[in-house]
């Protein structure tokens, strides 16, 4: 075998190697996950930045000059209170990325530790947390929103919790039987048999051995968390007009579609490519973080 | 006249990483009534030639290149899809390795059994229902299923392993085959039952008048089975010619290594056992709720996995375990090592208790008692490196820092024979007997005093198998360690036990000194058990199943 010749110190310039440093190796081999890379880290920094280059203000309404097609004043055109359409896209992306990602995250991180804990510790506490998220599950979800509401006020912030208090309970349920397959196989018990403390096991054995699904999970998670957002707002619980989000934007898009098509189309666009690039970027995570493909 | 001829035949995966050839050509007959046996390890293309013939293999990445393989005149590898149905129903059956999976578990046995009677291509052939129950029945009263009447409405979970296999090959004969194609039909059955599996495959195909193609890795159940032996390695044949020839007569090397693999005869080393206990079990229970019943009076009734089992292990000695599947084998090994709770009895480790510990007290343990688990596929996290599966126990334990912990798993490299620059590799990259390598080196990496070895070897090929016993007993030697090994084979732990040890159901029924037992043993069912090895010699073999 060539690789016996491998000297000593060649090895130890690659220590650090772990699942992590090699799905990094194997994504940037991965040209459409880093294109999806590149979108949404140009979207964040473009939303980020918005305040400070977008063309017009965002509710200054200009009456007089209605909605308009694209041209070179107005790129994405204006919307029927004359407002450019580019700034409010702009100012949407940052409602709507800040909603897709945070209360993803709250879901996932919420949804793997309930399931890992409840799948791996098993019997009666499996069964009560478990009929706890049956509950969560049957309470209606506009009730849920409308309650917190009413008792904290409407806040943003609010918002992106109460989503992701939401989205959470599917995960929790992927990841839990996931976990349950797991905790029988041979490797667990070969490290609970070195002595490893449960959180070590859940940590380094069960945790890493669920991201496949759970990946592709988020990946879905994002976009339908956005424009869960556009509904609520869209019955005056989320972001109200001036303000704008990806979601709210479409909605009044369809509303005049047939005169003003541009107010539909470039919303859409702008929701589509983030779809896209999340899509391209969690399969190539998903296959980067599984050493079973191909390093090539 | 040869039923079948196969000339040159070829087959090639074309994988993502590059041309495999499987099968690369390969050419045999089989004549009618007589038993054609290929031998080969894992990868060797035994089952890729078989499955070939019946167009069974995924295509792509599969892919003939060549040869040709007449059936009655016809060429199965060129024929019409609908011809291969007809072969499929009419000429040509198969037999699967695993019995619990190659069983539809939502159908009926009886069900499945007819299901080519009265779905026949042939619209001619197609019989009634009540007709093709009759046939049903007749042949599961042949393969010996007792009450055949009342079991064809039962579901397969409703039989055990070796009588599914006998309802698999009812299933087989059913279509009155012309040719048997059997895919290690006994590799996941107990010896016992192996053995009467065989003598039925022989009776049936005799009464039958069938070719069979008999497909194994093991030796000794070939010897008495085959009238003629293929030996298959890398995709090519290595060596052809009737049984007795194969085995006494043998002009190959790769023959000579796969015979001189077989474990057989004596331990060789000399017993190291030191007059001191280091584990010592008393009236050891170990129940389990058995939730597939009702319950009786608020409570589930027990399987008692493992029931009032006393020993004692000497430093130094290496204890044999045997027994079949179901035996509680498994369950005794992980008792003693606390990985289940015991339901009575107690467990020392030199002059400590451990049972009663709770988890945190016996993390200190842990680190000098280790198990060495029988998958090597399953028990090696396929998400962590060789070189993070190697250093969690000593960076857990304490015994390497940042600093010396690379070096550290080096050694314990050097010391299992992996080579150092497969350290960054992922489990998936090795072969079954590196990994079982990996997973002996993650066990022996705390420096424990006593190991339980559970089936390490019953994955593995005959050869690799030869290997990691030669290691165990290195290790042993060199990290003095006391063993627990425990296993179905009852060869494997003659070769490397000082002292032997029989569960049935849960209770031991004999133990002593390995060869005082093997000479004479005392309990029916150690008689049974020992009768029931097959020989790698084809006159004893034959003798030894004409006595079953």
């Amino acid at each position: 075998m060539k690789q016996d010749s491998l000297s000593q110190s060649e090895i130890i310039e690659e220590d650090g190697s772990s699942l992590w440093n090699d799905a990094w190796i194997k994504l940037s081999k991965n040209y459409l996950a880093l294109a999806g890379l590149g979108i949404l880290i140009l979207l964040c920094v473009v939303s980020l930045l918005t305040p400070w280059i977008a063309p017009y203000s965002y509710e200054q309404q200009n009456l007089d000059l209605g909605a308009t097609a694209p041209s070179l004043q107005h790129w994405l055109g204006t919307d029927i209170f004359g407002r450019d359409m580019l700034t409010r896209i702009m100012y949407g992306g940052r409602v709507s990325l800040m909603v897709g990602f945070i209360a993803t995250a709250v879901a996932l991180v919420i949804g793997i530790l309930w399931g890992a804990i409840a799948g791996f510790y098993g019997g009666r506490l499996d069964a009560v947390m478990m009929r706890i998220v049956d509950i969560l599950y049957a309470l209606p979800f506009m009730i849920f929103i409308v309650l917190l509401m009413v008792v904290f006020g409407r806040n943003i912030l609010l918002l992106f919790l109460a989503i992701g208090a939401v989205e959470w309970l599917t995960m929790a349920r992927i990841v839990r039987g996931q976990v349950m397959s797991l905790r029988n196989q041979e490797f667990v018990e070969a490290a609970y048999s070195l002595g490893l403390s449960q959180w070590t096991i859940i940590r380094r054995h069960i945790i890493p051995n669920t991201l496949g699904p759970v990946i592709v999970y988020t990946t879905l998670t994002i976009p339908s968390v956005m424009l869960l957002e556009a509904f609520l707002s869209f019955l005056g619980l989320g972001i109200q007009p001036p303000e704008s989000s990806w979601g709210l934007l479409i909605n009044y898009g369809v509303e005049t579609m047939e005169e003003y098509p541009w107010l539909l189309i470039f919303p859409g666009v702008a929701l589509s490519l983030t779809l896209f690039a999340l899509n391209f970027l969690g399969d190539g995570l998903r296959d980067a973080l599984d050493p079973r493909t191909s390093k090539d | 006249m040869a039923i079948l001829e196969v000339k040159g035949l070829k087959v090639y995966f074309h994988t993502r990483n590059g041309v495999v050839k499987a099968v690369d050509d390969v050419s045999f007959s089989v004549d009618s009534g007589e038993t054609l046996a290929i031998v080969g390890e894992s990868g060797s293309g035994k089952s890729v030639t078989c499955y070939s013939l019946l167009d069974l293999l995924p295509k792509p990445p599969a892919r003939i290149e060549g040869g040709t393989a007449f059936f009655d005149g016809e060429d199965l590898l060129t024929c019409s899809p609908d011809r291969m149905r007809h072969h499929r129903c009419n000429d040509i059956a198969v037999i699967f390795q695993d019995p619990m999976t190659s069983l539809n578990p939502f159908l009926t046995i009886g069900e499945q059994l007819i299901e080519p009677l009265i779905y026949h291509p042939d619209k001619s052939l197609i019989q009634s229902r009540s007709k093709a129950r009759e046939r049903a029945i007749q042949l599961l009263d042949e393969v010996g299923i007792i009450d055949p009447d009342s079991r064809f409405d039962c579901y397969p979970h409703e039989f055990s392993g070796g009588m599914r296999q006998r309802v698999m090959i009812a299933m087989a004969l059913i279509t009155k085959p012309r040719l048997l194609i059997c895919d290690e039909p006994t590799t996941a059955l107990d010896v016992t039952i192996q053995a009467q599996i065989l003598k039925l495959i022989k009776k049936l195909q005799q009464t039958h008048e069938v070719a069979v193609i008999f497909i194994s890795h093991d030796l000794g159940v070939v010897a008495g089975i085959a009238d003629k032996v293929l030996v298959m390695c890398e995709g090519t044949i290595r060596e052809t010619g009737n049984t007795d020839s194969i085995f006494y007569r043998s002009q190959n090397e790769y023959t000579k290594k796969l015979l001189a693999a077989i474990p057989s005869g004596p331990k060789k080393l000399e017993s190291r056992v030191k007059p001191e206990n280091l584990i010592r079990v008393s009236h050891l229970k170990t129940h389990f709720n058995d939730y597939s019943k009702q319950k009786i009076d608020g409570k589930y009734s027990q399987i008692k996995a493992v029931d009032d089992v006393s020993l004692n292990i000497s430093r130094g000695e290496i204890l044999g375990l045997v027994g079949e599947s179901g035996s509680g084998k498994s369950t005794l090994g992980r008792s003693i090592l606390q990985l289940v709770p015991n339901t009575a009895g107690i467990v020392n480790f030199g002059a400590d208790q451990l049972t009663g510990l709770s988890p945190r007290q016996l993390v200190p343990w842990r680190r000098r008692m280790q198990m060495i688990f029988q998958d090597p596929y399953a028990s090696l996290n396929p998400r962590m490196t060789v070189y993070e599966t190697l250093s969690e126990p000593l960076l857990y334990h304490g015994l390497a820092n940042r600093e010396n912990v690379l070096s550290k798993v080096s050694e314990l490299m050097d010391e299992v024979g992996l080579a150092r620059g497969h350290m960054r590799k992922y489990p998936h990259e090795f072969s079954g007997g590196q990994r079982q390598r990996i997973a002996i080196g993650r066990a022996i990496a705390t420096k424990p005093e006593f190991i339980i070895a559970d089936e390490p070897v019953s994955a593995l090929d005959v050869t690799i198998q030869a290997q990691i016993l030669d290691l165990i007993l290195d290790l042993v030697e060199s990290h003095n360690l006391t063993m627990m090994f425990i296993s179905h084979d009852l060869s494997v732990v003659r070769y490397i036990s000082d002292r032997v040890m029989i569960l049935h159901q849960g209770v031991i029924v004999e133990e002593g000194k390995t060869e005082e037992l093997w000479a004479n043993p005392q309990d029916p069912y150690t008689q049974n058990l020992l009768r029931s090895i097959p020989i790698a010699d084809p006159i004893l073999e034959r003798a030894r199943i004409e006595n079953i």
